[in-house]
């Protein structure tokens, strides 16, 4: 299984040397449970997420993965089970949700800019506001992450005006710019083209390298094999399968896992 | 050997002039007015008829008489130049009377203080509209609210300058407080403190001011506030009140509290349900009814109080249009960051949601501009009323289009302003797509 893997996208060597996982626990979340009215979404959901982590969940489309994240941050509210995060239960509580959401920070599918703002607005709009940072102090911030993506010279510019993976890049900038210790990523390069993805994904790379806790929902495998240090197999609701990149894609256990596999790495 | 498919050009071609009929004016005329058989009859046939209606309307215009006592002198003005039958426009009517259409029964020495009024008006609007100006004009436009009132009903300064030091109590109250209590009891320690201000001590304090040093100007009853200052006074509250209050219902109508959204939208389709000249009868007569003998609501602020209610029911359903138009993704991105909900309303959802609803919001100004001419209806002399007074004069029974082409004149400026004015702001506003 392991020659149909073909690393198309990631095409250079990963530096591991910061990614390190530590004993600290960043993510814990015990017999969660979702309902969307009657219909049951995620089922007895248990998983810890330590500190440097990078995990990958894949899955067939609506599997929950998606869902599993978005509850991690309360875009989606659980109704059974604990989340806590950096040591803070998700609860209807306005303040710990607000505090969870600023320490957490998100990628989503289709960018979600804020297309009113210019690119360096929308990346000083968080800390202004939320973290009560100066303006000036805010833009320097700003600028430092858009170097990072490698898109300064885009500041003035409207999110309209970019392309789909310069738009993506500049959402990962604006969710670092309010400094998280957990980001998570909403299959960050689904509704990009092909080289585009690649520029994506090399941030995310960059970011992995430094040693960021991440969980991403991707079918980007070679970026799973190349970075994650645990990659998760969703169905129905239920995580199936967990193992490490390697085990995972030479090995895999379940039926399921294996049918899943070879259909999106048979062609 | 003619089938080959190989070829190779050996000279290169050099400009040559397009064809005569295809550029320049040739070319617009034909492109535009004759490109087909059908285009070109309905090109004839409609500059027969831009040719017959303005050869009725220019001469009537130009050719109307600005000096004369009555309308029967303009007739015999015209009968003895031009015949019998012949009749041009009077505009002697308006040269007598446009200073009633427009200041009402203001007595020709007040007239300066409409005048005041909207240039005031001008003056407090004009940071809203162009963003570029110093922040430091809202001065002038929280200073109008009080000082406007003023202008238009007269008597002494003292009143409205109280009513305006409990707005400020009110304003540093609430700063002071939010500081430390945060934001919703500070609102509700400002709004307490200003009510105090206003129960119990501003009349007094204005009492005591006036007497110790006068200032007062003629007071003008609210029956004879009458003609554009009137439209102008009902049209610029109901304007300027009823956006936020607008937002906030629209806001209401799409929360998930739901008491407050069932509140929001119960008094929406109430107010969109009735109409305005049925909820101006209740303003105005039921309302007086049911109050306690000798008290009487100004009519005019009732009126005032109704039209400003009923725009705001409808640009709260056009706010809710350009919410709804929203993707959630908006929501979802500013909820990741952190920001609370009146943060993200105001920095992300409202500054687009209110973008797409302009040209909503601003035909709802428009017709609601032109609605205050209903006040008629209550006995209040808008410009309409005024053209009915002035044909009930012996003077100029009988006229019709000189004072009604007037009025539209003049509406028609106000309404148009507004519509450039929102193309103007839609342009400016258009960063999505550049």
């Amino acid at each position: 299984m392991a020659e149909g893997i073909e690393d198309t996208v990631v095409d250079r060597e990963v530096d591991r040397s910061q990614m390190q996982v530590s004993d600290q626990v960043a993510i814990q979340i015990t017999e969660m449970n979702k309902w969307y009215g009657t219909f049951h979404v995620l089922r007895d959901i248990n998983l810890t997420v330590n500190e440097g982590e990078r995990i990958v969940i894949c899955g067939p489309s609506g599997s929950g993965k998606s869902t599993l994240i978005r509850c991690i941050n309360r875009l989606e509210e659980h109704q059974a089970g604990r989340i806590i995060v950096d040591g803070t239960e998700l609860t209807s509580d306005l303040k710990n949700i607000d505090k969870i959401r600023s320490e957490v920070g998100m990628c989503f599918q289709h960018f979600n800019l804020f297309p009113h703002l210019t690119i360096l607005e929308n990346c000083t709009l968080a800390p202004i506001w939320v973290r009560q940072v100066p303006k000036k102090e805010a833009e320097e911030t700003a600028m430092h992450y858009l170097e990072k993506v490698k898109i300064p010279e885009q500041a003035d510019k409207f999110p309209g005006q970019l392309s789909g993976g310069q738009q993506q890049r500049v959402a990962i900038a604006r969710s670092l710019c309010m400094k998280p210790r957990i980001m998570l990523f909403d299959e960050p390069t689904s509704a990009l083209d092909p080289e585009m993805i690649k520029e994506v994904l090399d941030t995310m790379i960059e970011l992995a390298e430094e040693g960021m806790t991440m969980l991403c929902v991707t079918h980007e495998m070679g970026f799973a094999r190349q970075v994650a240090n645990r990659v998760i197999f969703m169905d129905a609701g239920q995580i199936v399968e967990q193992n490490e990149p390697e085990e995972f894609f030479n090995n895999p256990k379940s039926e399921r896992t294996q049918l899943f596999l070879s259909q999106i790495l048979g062609h | 050997m003619t089938n080959q498919i190989g070829y190779v050009r050996s000279e290169m071609l050099g400009e040559k002039t397009p064809p005569a009929l295809t550029v320049g004016i040739q070319g617009w005329i034909k492109d535009n007015l004759f490109s087909s058989v059908g285009n070109s009859i309905l090109t004839i046939v409609s500059v027969y008829l831009i040719y017959v209606i303005l050869s009725g309307m220019l001469p009537w215009i130009f050719l109307g008489i600005w000096n004369a006592e009555t309308l029967s002198e303009c007739r015999e003005i015209f009968a003895q130049r031009y015949g019998d039958d012949t009749e041009y426009a009077c505009w002697a009517v308006i040269k007598a009377r446009w200073h009633q259409i427009i200041f009402g029964y203001y007595s020709a020495d007040q007239y300066w203080r409409p005048i005041l009024g909207f240039v005031l008006i001008l003056l407090s609007i004009a940071p809203l509209l162009y963003p570029s100006l110093p922040k430091k004009m809202f001065l002038i436009s929280f200073a109008s609210i009080f000082i406007y009132p003023w202008l238009i009903w007269g008597g002494s300064i003292w009143g409205p300058l109280a009513i305006a030091l409990g707005a400020i109590l009110g304003i540093v109250v609430y700063r002071f407080v939010t500081d430390r209590f945060g934001s919703l009891i500070g609102i509700l320690a400002a709004c307490a403190a200003a009510l105090v201000w206003w129960g119990l001590f501003s009349g007094s304090a204005a009492a005591t001011m006036q007497a110790a040093i006068p200032v007062t100007i003629e007071e003008v009853s609210s029956l004879n506030l009458a003609g554009f200052v009137l439209s102008i006074t009902i049209g610029i509250v109901a304007i300027i009140a009823s956006l936020p209050l607008a937002i906030v219902l629209a806001l209401g109508r799409q929360s998930d509290m739901f008491i407050v959204n069932k509140l929001c939208t119960g008094f929406i389709e109430i107010i969109r349900g009735v109409p305005l000249i049925t909820l101006l009868f209740v303003a105005t007569v039921l309302l007086n009814y049911f109050l306690p003998r000798g008290m009487e609501f100004d009519k005019i602020l009732s009126v005032n109080i109704l039209v400003t209610l009923f725009t705001a029911a409808y640009i709260a359903e056009v706010i809710r249009g350009g919410l709804a138009a929203l993707p959630k993704g908006q929501y979802e991105a500013a909820d990741a960051l952190g920001l609370t909900y009146w943060q993200a309303q105001r920095q992300i959802i409202l500054p687009q949601a209110l973008k797409i609803s302009i040209p909503g919001i601003v035909s709802n100004f428009i017709s609601v501009f032109k609605d205050t001419t209903l006040v008629s209806i209550v006995a209040l002399n808008d410009p309409l009323g005024i053209a009915d007074n002035v044909r009930a004069n012996s003077d100029w029974n009988g006229i019709v289009w000189e004072l009604y082409g007037f009025i539209a004149l003049i509406f028609w400026i106000f309404c148009f302003s507004m519509s450039r004015y929102s193309m103007y702001l839609e342009r400016k506003l258009r960063t999505d797509h550049r």
